[in-house]
């Protein structure tokens, strides 16, 4: 996960604090999903970015876990023609591995 | 787990589902967007 962005998640759960903020990813693939996943809720597994070694333990989910929330018009505009391309099943199971 | 209401930050892809199009989606579901971005995991 890009550090600049690992600066801004880790500013953000100061601010709002952990229980009130919650990761949405947008990821193609479920190895970076499940990456940037794991960086927020246990820390970059790279240790290169200022999330090494914090454990934020927020929550996190991929968009595609979400769409029954979702307005159906903004779902067909926005990200039905990615999900018939994605393995969404796949990148689901990555993403719930660091919820559990 | 139920978005309305919610502060969400948004990691997006720029070849998967940018942020701009999961904005849209969360604002529809009711959530407060806090941050947004899009990244190149290439």
């Amino acid at each position: 996960m890009d550090l600049e962005n690992q600066k801004r998640i880790k500013e953000l759960a100061d601010k709002h604090g952990k229980d009130d903020l919650i990761i949405i990813l947008g990821g193609a693939e479920a190895e970076a999903s499940g990456l940037a996943a794991e960086t927020v809720t246990s820390g970059d597994p790279t240790f290169a970015g200022p999330l090494a070694g914090v454990q934020l333990g927020l929550s996190v989910f991929h968009i595609l876990e979400l769409k029954d929330q979702v307005d159906e018009q903004i779902w067909e505009d926005q990200v039905s023609m990615m999900e018939m391309v994605l393995d969404v099943d796949e990148i689901i199971k990555e993403v719930q591995t660091y919820r559990n | 787990m139920e978005l309305k209401g919610k502060k969400v930050a948004i990691l997006g892809d720029r070849d998967g589902i940018p942020g701009p199009a999961i904005q849209e989606c969360l604002k529809s579901a009711g959530a407060e967007v806090v941050f947004s971005t899009t990244e190149c995991f290439v």
